[in-house]
């Protein structure tokens, strides 16, 4: 009996702690000023916040019914697709010059985004 | 006997993975799923290691294990930091800025791991890669310091993978 009240308290707790970190991830997209800013709220707090809500998920499953570990393999792909879909947001927003311009790499000639082939490198880009 | 290891495991960490991945899948603990899961994980990458020639081959497990507590942790002090930025801090007093990393290791896969780990923990996103991959691009939300944000990764994450991936 005690056990499955702790369970409940402890998921409530996971249930809440999760709905904190999501809703300041959305308020840091309507809050924050540039694009480049803006990325940082949701790839963020939006995985500490989705990962208490799947382990509120996999304490539940322990604890009422066989168990579950689905939600390991739901944190571990959303830990590793997070960053790609991040990274690609990023290179729109240097790529259309939304967010300032970064300054040149200390090593080599240019960022990657912004390296034009040589055979496009006469075109004029202020006339379209 | 190595060479027939070799052959049978071009690729250990990968058949591991597939394993455990396959088991989790199956959401119950048998041993049947878990001999599927093996002969999956044995079988998919001796297919597929001529596409991935130069896979890294020493890994270094249980600096790699440490080096996920960290992360794991950094993300979750971190995320409280941001989410505490965030609700209290005015827009214009946030200084957000572009910090230029000079890199030490030469390995794609090392270069993954150390921009996803960067994006993960919050407060800073890689954005890009220079032209040959030897600058990595990170955008900071609040770094009046940008020199002590370039030196806290490679001291506290490159510095990690280079010996990981050596």
């Amino acid at each position: 009996m005690t056990g499955s009240v702790l369970a409940s308290i402890f998921i409530a707790i996971l249930l809440v702690v999760g709905a904190i970190f999501t809703l300041v991830a959305g308020i840091g997209l309507l809050k924050l000023a540039d694009p480049m800013s803006r990325l940082h709220a949701p790839t963020k707090a939006g995985t500490l916040g989705i990962g208490a809500f799947l382990l509120a998920s996999m304490v539940h499953s322990f604890a009422f019914s066989d168990g579950s570990f689905h939600e390991l393999l739901i944190m571990a792909f959303l830990f590793v697709t997070a960053p790609v879909s991040a990274n690609f947001i990023a290179k729109v927003h240097i790529h259309t010059r939304a967010s300032a311009t970064p300054p040149p790499p200390l090593v080599d000639d240019t960022w990657s985004t912004l390296e034009v082939p040589p055979e496009d490198q006469d075109i004029d880009v202020t006339q379209s | 006997m190595g060479k027939v290891l070799n052959w049978l495991l071009p690729h250990p960490f990968l058949t591991a993975l597939l394993t455990i991945v396959w088991t989790l899948l199956q959401n119950d603990l048998s041993w049947g799923m878990f001999v599927f899961g093996l002969v999956l994980g044995i079988i998919i990458p001796i297919g597929t290691a001529r596409w991935w020639p130069d896979r890294p081959h020493r890994l270094a497990g249980g600096r790699m294990i440490v080096y996920c507590i960290i992360v794991i942790w950094d993300i979750i002090v971190a995320n409280v930091q941001v989410a505490w930025i965030v609700l209290t801090k005015p827009n214009n007093k946030m200084s957000p800025a572009w910090v230029v990393i000079p890199l030490d290791i030469r390995t794609p896969e090392a270069i993954t791991i150390l921009a996803g780990t960067i994006t993960l923990t919050p407060g800073t996103v890689s954005a890009d890669l220079s032209d040959e991959g030897h600058s990595l691009l990170v955008h900071a939300l609040d770094a009046p310091d940008v020199d002590a944000v370039r030196d806290d990764i490679k001291n506290r994450y490159e510095s990690r993978l280079l010996e990981i991936f050596k």
